[in-house]
């Protein structure tokens, strides 16, 4: 079986290549993205399946022994999160039919998208701490062309940005694994994991922990590191903010879950409960910009940076039941956040602007999408019964459980705030009466390539509510499998 | 499975209602009624069996991985809740249809009260604590979006937001409550919880949950110093304030203290704490009520104090005073919610709220009058309604409280006194007053708003009449709390005693407020201190200085300027990894051998330190460049003498090219200028050599360990034996790892892909300047 762990890499690399060789014929590349992410979530899908029942999956690359050559690991964690990068990558894909211009899609816009969910699919996958540093530069340079993409004076300055911060987060990394490397000779993360275990200076080794905290940190968004992502997530168009906003944080946060519980736990301690602390930084610095915004897009992107602190929040607290909340807290966020996204393009095709100032009366004129906002908005806020309240629930828990009262007040009460900045986009976009001059909006009726993604990824937050016990269920399999794999 | 048939029935309901209303129309608020009252026989035909003491418990796993499972307790206590909030249920929504019209959004009122209804059935049916504050908060949220109904009004929506914040954050409070709750207890479900009291009551933690499941009813429930969002909901349409804000949903932190009564009741600190809040919520709301003028705030402030008052018996926690309590429930309720939907149709009719401008309506509101004065005799406490039955339970109870009863008698009484002058200015004046102008003429409100007022103000008749019916409800709902079999007898005459002699007394007392409230308003207003010094300036105030807080924290933050963030990102690179270093014990005393390098090593060494030097140092842009070539040079050489030449003429040819391509551009750059200050240039000349330092340490500690080569090894021997290949590295790069070789070639073609795109492809920027802004820089 473990030729299917090479399919979610291959699927988007083949589509690259074949979307790259009809450079200009759009409806053909239009087609075949659909149609490869469809096929890659399949393959997510499949992956999972066969890793739930036959429990975790490797693949030695051109057949060279571990640890010489790479070797593919999936385990529950990778093949969520490879099933979460289909599923996003399945809905961006039909939303950019609708939402994307034809100048970006004759400039390769399907193959980037491609190359992006290759680059993430691989560093889910991954078990070599190495080819993971090549997937993350897989990763930048895919979102850094489809954020410059179009050419836009604010698309290249917040790309500047990012590309800047992002490469030095690559930098921290390639220097933690060259140092490691040194120690222990080894790259191969299972290897990696054994052989630090006898290092004989367990206080560089810690260091080089922060080192890697501080790299995937910069990568996941987290305080304070973050600068890169409210300087750029707002201006290149929406579908690829969504795409961005599912899944790139994400691979940040994973790897430092991927490392802080195979690699790293000599000083857990230290370690972790220095992670504890800056995800509480993380929540809070995050909602709180979220609360100063007026503009849809960033008033998102701040939040991403907030919920990133709570998928950090479990895995400070390293209980089975903390890193089972932080995988179901991903699952939800991906899902919420990127439905977030998708809203804000509707809004924006419906009324022209992204400025909550500008918008109003949608709650009047457009009740489904009204709905469909508040589902992802009211979860993301940790109301129940939907996705993103049992996966606060499981985290508080925890935090409980722990004795860590600090860090679940802190996330109670950035609940609220996350509620209160929420409340400010239904209250001017969907509640305010609008404005009267609305002459100049753009009454393009939107396309179901626009709505299906984000029905889609609206309804799931409701659905994961109340299929809370079985995904728990599998997320309590998988954090058992990263604490067991010791 | 009748249970869960009646909640998910009333959420099915409220998919379909907005289709339902644009076919029915004007009949749509007896047709969705039909619901509310065929679940009220429901809860009606359950009473017998649990009166005697049964009990319906179900359950269905949900997240059992964290002990949460779907689960109902039906009891005495959810069943008089049960009943309350079908039967008013059906009264209201029927009230509705009048009340709303022909508007244009009615199908998404009848949504929103039937999610609602739904969800607070829900609540008070739950059996395990998860769902019932699942519950809990979706009827938080109906109450939002029904408060802000009329949502075109910012006032409305101002309110809605409010009273979401406060119930939100009382919600969290709660559910922190609740899980510390199950994790002492053992158990989210209620019907082990309820056995656990006394382990959970000697558990060190027994403080802090009740503090929070306090602060979770409290705000809920509308108690000082949370209880000014209730006043603000009177924005939302007069059924909702009815029903919700008065009758069911204010009512829930009621009905939580009650159901945890046994669990957490009885100790000296539910003792203070809740008496404390119960009576000085009772007395407030019931001073403030008196100022008001408007019909709705006057009613939410009495509503306030009666919540009070429920909370002050909880406290007390004796049978008599929740008996009095239980039956508190059910009468106000009737009496209130009448109340209410006859303020909403007076103003629906004459187009006023203000009682100043209101007075001798029953001439052309007959049956709206006669329904206002049986519900204002009830709220009184005069006989024969309920109420009077009511109040005689309430001062008997509180005479014998086990502790300060004088206390909390004196607070009753005068809390009661000003109740009954509330009554007198909301059911007696406006119909019977002195003649005043309203802007319309009115005449009889349409039937729909007529059967809500009428049924429940007669019901307070004729239970008062008939105690027998209200009893039975009563005594298995007060039985549950007490977790034992408690008979009450109600009766209208019970004797001269001391109960009736306080009773004489208020009802004077009252009577002379009432006749006085010109003077009293006139005089000064006890509503407008506590509006300009209370919780609700707190709130704004604490509101205003959460978006000043935001702002300033992400200006400080989010400047805008990449180059303060790099320096924040190094920054803490160096402070975190440095002190790790230090504090853990990383650093090792360097070995000597290390600085054991030959001769030309040092050179080389040397020449990159140089060429370094250089390239920070040059003022001409080609000066730096050629310096930087030099470092790569310098670092080929190095592996040139490690014996590694692929490596080296790779760097070589690397660096080569890059001056040839740096010098093709460089002339179409700007003229090269310093912009930085001198102080700059030496506090990002520290940072950097901090940066640096740190790398070197970590560098020169790796060094001193001994070095594993079993990869090197493996490559080594069989790089020409299985991978066929006699330079190692190139075996490695296309074979042993040759999947990252294919990641670095996608990269190469993307970049390439990005550079053709940004010279070919430069889109206009799109007409509203609304969509993309560059980050701005402050």
């Amino acid at each position: 079986m473990g030729g299917l762990l090479v399919l979610p890499i291959l699927i988007p690399l083949l589509t690259a290549v074949a979307a790259l060789l009809a450079w200009k014929r759009r409806s053909f590349q239009r087609a075949l993205s659909v149609l490869s992410t469809t096929g890659l979530l399949g393959a997510a899908l499949w992956l999972l399946v066969v890793v739930w029942q036959n429990g975790t999956q490797t693949l030695q690359v051109g057949n060279w022994p571990a640890p010489f050559g790479i070797t593919l690991v999936a385990d529950l964690l990778s093949a969520i999160m490879v099933v979460l990068a289909g599923l996003i990558g399945l809905a961006v894909a039909v939303y950019s039919l609708g939402s994307m211009d034809p100048d970006r899609e004759q400039f390769g816009y399907y193959p980037l998208l491609q190359v992006l969910l290759m680059g993430v699919c691989g560093a889910f996958l991954t078990g070599d701490l190495f080819n993971l540093y090549v997937w993350f530069e897989v990763m930048l340079i895919a979102s850094f062309v489809l954020m410059t993409l179009g050419g836009e004076r604010a698309q290249l300055e917040g790309a500047i940005k990012y590309v800047t911060l992002n490469l030095m987060a690559s930098a921290l990394f390639l220097a933690g694994v060259g140092i490691l490397y040194g120690v222990t000779g080894a790259l191969n993360m299972a290897d990696l994991a054994r052989r630090l275990e006898q290092v004989r200076q367990p206080g560089l080794v810690t260091a080089l922990a922060l080192l890697f905290l501080i790299a995937f940190g910069i990568k996941a968004a987290m305080f304070p590191l973050f600068f890169w992502l409210p300087a750029s997530y707002h201006t290149p168009p929406v579908a690829v903010s969504a795409l961005f906003s599912g899944l790139l944080t994400k691979v940040g946060v994973y790897a430092l879950i991927r490392v802080f519980t195979l690699l790293f736990v000599q000083d857990v301690e230290f370690t972790h409960t220095l992670i504890l602390v800056l995800a509480g930084l993380t929540m809070v610095t995050g909602v709180l910009g979220a609360v100063a915004q007026t503009e849809f897009r960033r008033l998102l992107s701040f939040h991403i940076i907030s919920q990133i602190g709570y998928l950090l929040m479990g895995l400070g607290l390293f209980t089975p039941v903390a890193l089972a909340g932080t995988i179901f807290f991903m699952v939800h966020v991906i899902l919420a956040k990127s439905a977030l996204f998708l809203v804000s393009g509707i809004v924006y095709r419906l009324q022209g602007s992204y400025d909550l100032k500008k918008l109003g009366g949608l709650y009047r004129s457009q009740p489904v999408l009204a709905v469909l906002f508040l589902f992802p908005a009211l979860s993301l806020a940790g109301l129940p019964p939907l996705s993103g309240f049992f996966a606060k629930l499981s985290l508080i828990w925890a935090g409980l459980e722990a004795g860590q009262y600090g860090i679940v007040a802190v996330a109670l009460g950035v609940g609220l705030l996350t509620l209160f900045s929420m409340m400010k986009i239904w209250d001017q976009a969907f509640w305010k009466p609008a404005m009267e001059d609305d002459s100049t909006k753009s009454s393009q009726s939107s396309s179901w390539a626009l709505w299906l993604p984000t029905v889609a990824l609206a309804g799931l937050t409701v659905l994961l509510g109340f299929a809370a016990g079985p995904l728990f269920a599998l997320s309590r399999q998988a954090a058992e499998q990263l604490l067991g794999g010791r | 499975m009748a249970i869960i048939m009646a909640i998910l029935s009333g959420f099915a309901l409220t998919v379909v209602a907005p289709w339902l209303c644009r076919l029915a129309r004007g009949a749509t608020g007896w047709i969705i009624a039909l619901q509310p009252v065929g679940l009220a026989f429901y809860f009606a035909s359950q009473l017998h069996p649990i009166a005697a003491g049964g009990v319906i418990a179900l359950s269905y796993p949900w997240v059992p991985g964290l002990g949460i499972a779907l689960s109902f307790y039906v009891d005495g206590l959810s069943l008089l809740f049960a009943l309350l909030i079908s039967g008013i249920g059906a009264l209201v929504v029927i009230y509705a249809g009048g009340y709303l019209g022909e508007h244009p959004q009615a199908g998404r009122f009848y949504a929103l009260i039937l999610m609602f209804m739904a969800s607070m059935l829900g609540l008070v049916l739950a059996g395990n604590v998860i769902t019932m504050f699942v519950f809990w908060e979706l009827t938080s949220l109906s109450s939002f979006l029904l408060i802000g109904f009329d949502h075109q009004r910012e006032a409305a929506r101002a309110a809605a937001l409010q009273a979401l914040l406060v119930t939100g954050a009382g919600g969290l409070a709660l559910l922190a409550g609740l899980l510390l709750l199950g994790q002492a207890g053992g158990s989210l479900e209620l019907s082990t919880l309820l056995n656990e009291g006394r382990a959970i009551q000697s558990h060190p933690l027994y403080l802090s949950i009740l503090l929070l499941i306090l602060v979770g009813a409290f705000t809920k429930s509308a108690q000082v110093p949370f209880h000014f969002w209730l006043p603000g909901a009177m924005e939302a349409p007069t059924p909702v304030s009815a029903y919700l804000h008065s009758a069911t949903m204010v009512k829930a932190g009621v009905y939580l203290l009650a159901r945890l009564s046994p669990v957490l009741g009885g100790s000296e600190a539910w003792h203070y704490l809740v008496t404390g809040a119960g009576t000085a919520t009772m007395l407030l709301g019931a001073a403030v009520a008196l100022w008001q003028t408007d019909l709705k705030r006057i009613l939410a402030y009495s509503t306030v104090s009666t919540l009070g008052a429920l909370v002050l018996l909880l406290g007390m926690d004796t049978v008599l005073s929740v008996k009095a309590a239980m039956l508190f429930l059910l009468v106000h309720a009737l009496y209130k919610g009448a109340l209410f939907l006859i303020a909403g149709a007076v103003d629906h009719e004459t187009g006023t709220r203000e009682v100043t401008r209101l007075g001798r309506l029953a001439r052309a509101m007959p049956v709206t009058a006669v329904a206002a004065g049986l519900a204002a005799l009830s709220m009184a406490g005069l006989p024969p309604m309920l109420g009077f039955i009511n109040k005689e339970l309430l001062y008997e109870a509180k005479l014998q409280a086990p502790r300060a009863s004088v206390l909390v008698t004196s607070a009753g009484v005068l809390a009661n006194m000003f109740l009954v002058a509330v009554a007198g200015i909301v059911g007696f004046a406006p119909f019977f007053g002195r003649r005043a102008d309203p802007p319309r003429m009115p005449h009889e409100a349409p039937l729909a708003m007529l059967v809500g007022p009428a049924v429940l103000a007669g019901l307070g008749l004729v239970c008062g009449l008939f105690p027998d019916a209200a009893s039975i409800v009563v005594s298995a709902a007060a039985g549950a709390v007490r977790a034992e079999v408690t008979a009450v007898e109600l009766k209208l005459w019970h004797g001269i005693n001391p109960v009736l002699g306080l009773s004489l007394l208020t009802v004077a007392a009252g009577v002379g407020l009432y006749a006085a409230r010109g003077f009293l308003r006139r005089a000064g207003s006890i509503g407008d201190a506590i509006g300009r010094w209370g919780p609700r300036r707190w709130y704004s105030l604490l509101l205003a200085s959460l978006n000043g807080l935001a702002r300033v924290q992400t200006r400080l933050l989010q400047s805008g300027y990449l180059r303060r963030y790099l320096m924040v990102i190094v920054l803490t690179t160096v402070a975190l990894v440095g002190s790790t270093l230090l504090l853990r014990g990383g650093l090792t005393e360097p070995v000597p051998s290390l600085l054991d390098a030959r001769f030309y090593e040092w050179t080389i060494a040397a020449l990159i330190l140089l060429a370094t030097l250089m390239a920070v140092l040059s003022p001409s842009r080609l000066a730096a460049a050629a310096a930087l070539s030099v470092i790569g040079y310098g670092v080929a050489l190095l592996y040139m003498l490690f014996s590694a030449p692929d490596l080296a003429m790779t760097q070589f040819a690397v660096e080569t090219l890059t001056v040839i391509l740096f010098v093709l551009v460089v002339y179409r750059l700007p003229r090269f200028a310093s912009l930085s200050s001198r102080r700059a240039r030496l506090r990002d000349a520290a940072i950097a050599l901090l940066a640096g330092g740190l790398m070197t340490a970590l560098v020169l500690t790796a060094m001193t360990l001994p070095r594993d080569l079993h990869l090197a090894t493996y490559f080594a021997e069989n790089s020409l034996l299985l991978a066929k290949g006699r330079n190692v590295v190139n075996a490695i790069l296309v074979d042993f790892r040759a999947l990252d070789t294919l990641g670095e070639i996608t990269v190469l073609a993307v970049a390439g892909i990005g550079i053709y795109a940004l010279l070919r492809l430069r889109l206009e920027e799109p007409a509203d300047s609304g969509s993309s802004q560059p980050e701005e820089e402050v």
